[in-house]
């Protein structure tokens, strides 16, 4: 999976560093249509249908993508809106 | 064309629906909103400020629908955590986002639910397909139901939420299962739900299709 990461030595720590972005990631499920994912990805972040359509094909076919990154409680934001919207979502730290 | 949502101008969109369709709708909505359950303003508390800051509940639903539609939001479900400390951690966290988005998010899918149960209200009331007087109307065949954008997208939210508890229900996890679904015999139980989550499934794409931005 393609995510944006810091390549820095704090990775190395186990313990959550505030530094370290935490990550929003959408699950696959057999359920929800891929118009729909892709339309709740063009508008609660406000990406270009390319982007969005692009997401979309990597929970597909992946099982999983990172929609969006940030602080936590940013990150918290999002993964309810999601479920909002009945697309499983969940957060964690990007440390890998 | 029946069935399909078409977008109207200036926004919103428009189905013809007749009775049956309407009452299956009107049905499975209403299964959803008992599902989900009433606010927190029915247990028992006469204080609204105390409503609001209510906490929500900490465990998991029990019932598999509802586990579906609340997540826990730190539990990858894909990847079991490294360390038992990780686990433990994962839990601590969603029990802890649970307690301050649960209620707020089953308001929010309520509130869409009594939405779609209002407008198919309306129609059927407001006299899409009678007389209008609502006299005798009984089987008069449904109406188009017209949507005002702001109800669209509460509509495509419940539509999900219903198909994700049918497929709870019918046990579909991955996409085989919902293969093997498709080629029930007419015999089986499962078919008319079957039906019916198909068919919510087009109505949903052509929904999706009106507001999707360009």
């Amino acid at each position: 999976m393609e995510t944006e990461r810091t390549e820095s030595a704090e990775e190395t720590f186990a313990v959550p560093e505030p530094d370290v972005p935490w990550v929003t990631i959408v699950h696959n499920d057999p359920v929800n249509l891929m118009s729909y994912v892709t339309y709740v990805f063009q508008t609660y972040f406000g990406y270009s249908k390319d982007k969005a359509t692009k997401l979309m094909m990597d929970v597909h076919h992946k099982g999983r993508a990172v929609v969006s990154s940030g602080s936590r409680e940013e990150m918290e934001r999002d993964v309810q809106a999601m479920h909002g919207y009945g697309l499983w979502a969940t957060l964690q730290q990007d440390r890998r | 064309m029946p069935g399909t949502f078409e977008p109207l101008p200036g926004g919103g969109a428009a189905v013809a629906l007749d009775d049956v369709e309407i009452s299956i709708i009107r049905s499975l909505a209403a299964q959803l909103l008992e599902l989900i359950g009433p606010g927190p303003a029915e247990d028992a508390s006469a204080d609204p400020l105390a409503e609001l800051f209510a906490d929500g509940p900490s465990e998991p639903p029990a019932d598999p629908v509802l586990r579906r539609l609340f997540p826990d939001a730190y539990t990858d479900p894909a990847r079991f955590p490294d360390t038992a400390e990780q686990a433990e951690e994962a839990k601590a966290y969603s029990s802890e986002f649970r307690r301050y988005t649960e209620n707020d998010l089953r308001a929010g899918k309520r509130e869409d639910a009594l939405a779609v149960i209002r407008s198919l209200d309306e129609l059927t009331i407001g006299g899409g397909g009678g007389d209008g007087d609502g006299a005798g109307d009984d089987g008069a065949g449904g109406g188009v139901l017209k949507l005002t954008p702001e109800r669209s997208v509460q509509w495509l939210r419940t539509l999900n939420d219903i198909r994700l508890a049918i497929a709870s229900r019918l046990d579909i996890t991955d996409e085989e299962d919902s293969d093997i679904l498709y080629r029930l015999p007419d015999t089986d139980e499962r078919k008319p739900l079957v039906m019916a989550y198909l068919w919510l499934g087009g109505l949903q794409e052509s929904l999706v299709e009106t507001l999707m931005p360009q």
